[in-house]
């Protein structure tokens, strides 16, 4: 269990000043300049070192894909896009950073956009995101005014400047090259890759889409050094990590943890136990709903990182742990899960959008008993004949949830249906 | 160069070709809806799933995935197999499937493909969506359901038609294609989405419901209706025209088509010349061929060489004008105009009336000054090609002339021959520009030509050639853009005034006045035939139009889809029509007619087989001589300096959908003025007329 003195998100619960003052009280923006001194080739290597993986959802090492950037600047500039459109269901980690610790956003912003040489930055914030809008924009302000941004950040002589895209509240649009087309004014459709972003990005230039988390957690880890963050969790999944929890368990709530950590001690210290007990489990969707469900026998042991969740045919994803007891119709779940995808679904390849669509219906009527046995093995079939088949993830996204009910639930669904036929005859 | 293997098939292509170009080279065909050669990637289809090692496993998508050393990409695997097949049953499941009522049976690339890669039933029990129709103009008709967002026509809009007019709106399975809103699509270049739709959601509206591909007779031809001289086919059933489709030819048409050329052709069904005309007491009444040259011999006999005049139409093919030519100068004759709008070339040198880099050079060249010219009405195609070359962003544009909207960004420079003066003398910054430019090019238009001071206006761009560099070694940026398909072969074979003869104001001001007695129009109706006086006029072409109505004997005339003839293009790139159906009547190709009437005057032709006429086209020049290589020309200077009139130049078309008697006869055409050209977008409902 993660010691107080090693939590990166002291103020997470919004207990103490999230503006300047706080911070600065809670070290951030601690010597800046000291950091930066070092030049962006120690800041990448050091968070390489850390082997922080992104905190999106894929997983993909930071500071890897900080090193894809050009290492010179060429005729076109450099950009850092940040990644607030926090969509998933279940997940609300950004949100709270973002209200309660925005400067340790903003100053990762500022480290993460030396070290890929980049002047500007966007965050592209989710529009139904206000107050943490204006609390980010304070934030900003506050850094403007003080120096720490804007021209000769932090006294460095590095010029940079931070800026703020609210979004329309596009689920797809927390797709990076999705989110790259909407801050260009386009619509929000995910691009073909490769050219990759960190080639071709935001108005054609090199750009790095990295999420909140990910680079909230820069300075300190850069402030603390690398050993320390990587000294956390477990190989190749180190660190910490906020866990989203949700669903029915006696405490819902945020926290940080250390990556690693047992699903069933995650839940029973933090959230106070599954309501009824944890024999009343019936499964657990481990990291936002875009990721397979589990049933409560994987549950007991199952390890809250990325590679051991891979190896239960699930994914860590945003970490949004939604928990549900034996009170749930797991079907009327999974298919109000399906309807979202098939909403968010951006209509440009050809599986997701018709096949999204078709799924949920199916789904529906599989919710209400209205449909044949053998249609479990079609829907299965068909979500197959999605994953992995279309530009972005969100095809994937929409299969993986409906995948998972079947592969652990089946019996449940052929019950269902069954009862209904013999409520027929 | 990358070296990959695909199915087996080892093959090195250039680094950046994509898989599924790299597969096309060796004959494998991977299955696509939303690639097109010539339109960006979009890769949202997933048809061209397939198999590529190294690489995840899972498929990737060929149209957009570049080759890479090594690659083992596999077409037929059970994985591109699978998800191919699941692509294609998600295409269908909301397709309507309503085939035997869709105008795209029979060349729908769905149909096709369904039949190739996909399931042999579908799995699919839900309710199917149903999309409302669009409004899209005149010319293309909207099955929404049957769409299957594969964007193509959206890309082609943006990027090859510049009419940001099409776009997808809303998300998921509610995604739709539509204009913006409501409104006609405001291209020239329409009739191209038809086309490039795979499916039948887009489709033809003047031809919807009139026949299927199997029932028509493809003959390949040539298009008239302007000067850049689209390669076409020419779709018949029966003895009537239904279609006209492009052709690919990289270097004239890539394979655009204006929508003039595709859609005027309901006008080859009305106003048609069917029988021979002959004027008693003021009326017209039909006649037979006899009673009709009988009475042009009358008239001949009576009439001396000297007052005896020809005026060769838009639409003419050559062989046609040079009989003409033979004919009339047999008996005496020295007036011959090809030019109807009197426009100025020198006469002696090929070089000044031919758009001399070629219509491909345009993809090469980094400076361009438009004079005269709006060639988005004038040659739509060729437009369509000046902003391909803008898209590079390596060519810089100028404009002298009109401003208008040409779909690319340009330079505008000045309205008149003041401007063109400022850039012939360096004072304008574009000269400098021009300078500087590897392929330097103007484009003259028949709005600068055809003035009164057109002579000066010439020898200001003979002198912007040669300050500015525009004709050096490999390179002639000296280009004439014509509007008229018979324009260049009837200079070329001659059919200007010999000596002592008049030229067309000649002709005119002649007939006006009584020196003229005799007036011979092959289909030319763009003159001012109120000005031809008492002469008697012989009228040979193929519609009732302005010739007709003055004429006193009408020949009629063969239509360009009825007869081979030769046309030479802006570029004086040979090209023939060939016969799609037979023409109208008693109507007659034309060289027969005159041939058949050199008899009738006494003066037999010697030419007796249509060989044999482009033998005699062939001993004029060798341009029309489809073995012999012409020599590149050589470069002199035109014109004569003079005092230009400050008057800005207009080009000749002033509304695009009717230039000439068969777009004039079409109610297509009519339709696309009352949308385009007077704005009246309103939507007919049932109750209108």
């Amino acid at each position: 269990m993660l010691q107080d003195k090693d939590r990166i998100f002291t103020n997470l619960y919004g207990i103490q000043d999230p503006f300047l003052k706080g911070a600065q009280a809670r070290g951030d923006w601690d010597n800046t300049k000291a950091i930066l001194d070092k030049g962006p080739e120690w800041i990448i290597d050091q968070m390489k070192a850390s082997g922080l993986r992104g905190r999106g959802g894929a997983g993909f090492s930071t500071g890897m894909k900080w090193s894809f950037m050009p290492k010179e600047v060429g005729e076109r500039p450099h950009y850092l896009v940040v990644n607030a459109d926090e969509g998933e269901p279940g997940t609300c980690k950004d949100r709270d950073i973002m209200r309660h610790d925005p400067h340790k956003l903003v100053e990762g912003c500022l480290i993460a956009s030396y070290a890929i040489r980049a002047h500007t930055c966007y965050i592209y914030i989710r529009g139904e995101f206000y107050r943490e809008a204006e609390a980010l924009q304070r934030a900003i302000d506050e850094a403007y005014a003080s120096g720490l941004i804007g021209k000769n950040a932090c006294g460095s002589g590095w010029d940079f400047d931070l800026f703020i895209h609210r979004g329309m509240g596009a689920y797809v649009c927390g797709e990076e090259t999705a989110l790259i087309n909407s801050i260009e004014g386009k619509k929000g459709q995910p691009r073909l890759k490769p050219p990759f972003p960190a080639g071709v990005g935001v108005f054609g230039c090199p750009t790095t889409v990295n999420n909140v988390e990910s680079i909230a957690v820069a300075p300190t880890i850069l402030r603390r050094g690398a050993d320390w963050f990587a000294g956390l969790g477990r190989p190749n999944n180190t660190g910490t990590k906020l866990f989203c929890i949700s669903g029915h368990v006696n405490k819902p709530c945020n926290v940080e943890e250390e990556m690693g950590i047992p699903l069933k001690e995650l839940i029973e210290k933090h959230c106070g136990g599954v309501r009824g007990g944890w024999d009343n489990l019936l499964a657990i969707i481990p990291g936002g709903s875009s990721v397979p469900m589990l049933p409560k026998s994987i549950c007991d042991d199952v390890l809250m990182d990325f590679d051991s969740l891979r190896a239960v045919q699930s994914g860590l994803g945003t970490a949004a742990v939604i928990v549900m007891d034996k009170s749930t119709d797991l079907v009327r779940a999974i298919t109000r899960l399906a309807k979202f995808y098939m909403h968010e679904s951006c209509g440009q390849c050809t599986p997701c959008r018709e096949g999204s669509g078709w799924m949920w219906r199916v789904m529906e009527r599989m919710s209400q008993g209205r449909a044949s046995v053998e249609e479990i093995d079609m829907l299965f079939d068909v979500s197959k004949q999605i994953e992995g088949h279309t530009i972005c993830a969100l095809g994937d996204a929409a299969a993986w949830p409906i995948q998972g009910l079947i592969r652990h639930f089946r019996p449940q669904i052929e019950e269902r249906l069954g009862r209904r036929a013999q409520a027929a005859e | 160069m990358p070296k990959l293997t695909i199915d087996g098939i080892e093959v090195e292509v250039p680094a950046g070709t994509t898989i599924l170009q790299a597969a096309e080279q060796i004959g494998i065909e991977i299955p696509r809806f939303c690639y097109h050669e010539r339109l960006s990637i979009a890769g949202n289809c997933r048809m061209c799933l397939v198999e590529v090692q190294p690489g995840p496993p899972k498929p990737a998508a060929s149209c957009a995935m570049p080759v890479a050393e090594g690659m083992t990409v596999k077409t037929n695997s059970p994985m591109a197999v699978k998800a191919r097949k699941g692509v294609m049953e998600f295409l269908l499941i909301n397709h309507p499937l309503d085939c035997p009522i869709c105008d795209q049976g029979g060349e729908c690339d769905l149909q096709d493909q369904a039949v190739a890669f996909g399931y042999d039933r579908s799995r699919y029990t839900e309710q199917k969506r149903a999309v409302q129709d669009k409004y899209m103009g005149p010319l293309v008709a909207t099955e929404m359901t049957r769409c299957i967002q594969c964007t193509r026509c959206v890309r082609f809009a943006q990027e090859v038609a510049g009419a940001p007019d099409l776009g997808g709106v809303n998300r998921g399975e509610h995604m739709e294609i539509t204009t913006y809103v409501e409104k006609a699509i405001g291209s020239e270049l329409s009739g191209n989405l038809v086309d490039l739709c795979p499916v039948g959601a887009l489709t033809s509206k003047p031809y919807a419901f009139n026949a299927r591909p199997w029932e028509l007779k493809k003959t390949e031809s040539i298009d008239v209706f302007d000067a850049v001289g689209s390669n076409i086919r020419v779709d018949a059933r029966g003895n009537e025209v239904l279609r006209v489709l492009p052709r690919l030819n990289e270097d004239v048409n890539e394979e655009w088509l204006g929508d003039k050329s595709r859609h005027a052709i309901d006008g080859l069904r009305r106003q048609r010349l069917d029988t021979p005309y002959v004027r008693k007491d003021g009326k017209l009444v039909p006649a037979s061929w006899q009673e009709a040259f009988a009475a042009i011999a009358a008239k001949v006999k009576t009439t001396s060489g000297a007052k005896m005049a020809a005026v060769a139409g838009d639409m003419a093919d050559a062989e046609s004008m040079v009989l003409l030519k033979d004919l009339l100068t047999a008996l005496g004759s020295r007036s011959f105009d090809c030019r109807q709008d009197g426009a100025v070339f020198d006469l002696s040198n090929r070089l000044s009336w031919q758009f001399n880099s070629g219509i491909a050079g345009i993809d090469e060249a980094d400076a361009i000054l438009i004079v005269g010219s709006n060639p988005r009405w004038e040659a739509p195609v060729l437009n369509a090609r000046l902003r391909k070359r803008y898209l590079t962003g390596k060519a810089k544009f100028a404009l002298i002339g009109e401003a208008t909207d040409l779909t690319y960004k340009v330079d505008h420079l000045g309205t008149g021959p003041d401007a063109l003066k400022a850039v012939a003398d360096g004072s304008s910054p574009f000269a400098a520009v021009l300078k500087a430019a590897q392929k330097p090019m103007i484009i003259l238009g028949m709005g600068a030509l055809t003035r009164k001071d057109s002579a000066a206006v010439l020898a200001l761009a003979s002198q912007v050639v040669d300050s500015c560099g525009l004709v050096k070694d490999g390179w002639n940026g000296f280009n004439v853009l014509h509007t008229a398909a018979a324009r260049v072969g009837g200079l070329e074979l001659g059919f200007v005034p010999g000596a002592n003869g008049r030229d067309l104001e000649g002709i005119l001001s002649g007939a006006e006045k009584g020196e003229l007695d005799f007036v011979y129009l092959l289909g030319a109706d763009e003159i001012d035939t109120k000005r031809l006086g008492k002469a008697f006029v012989v009228y040979q072409g193929s519609h009732g139009d302005a010739g007709a109505m003055r004429a006193d004997v009408i020949l009629p005339g063969a239509a360009y889809t009825e007869k081979s003839g030769t046309y030479l293009n802006t570029e004086g790139r040979m090209q023939r029509t060939a016969r799609a159906v037979f023409p109208i009547g008693e109507a007659k190709e034309d060289w027969t007619i005159i041939r058949a009437l050199s008899e009738v005057l006494g003066h037999t032709l010697p030419q007796n087989t249509l060989a044999q006429v482009r033998d005699r086209l062939a001993a004029i020049s060798a341009v029309f001589d489809e073995d012999t290589a012409v020599p590149a020309g050589k470069w002199g200077a035109f014109g004569a300096a003079g005092t230009t009139d400050a008057a800005a130049f207009e080009s000749p078309v002033k509304n695009y959908y009717m230039t000439d008697p068969i777009s004039r006869a079409s109610r297509t055409m009519a339709e696309c003025t009352e949308v385009y050209v007077n704005g009246n977008q309103k939507r007919k409902t049932g109750t209108h007329g």
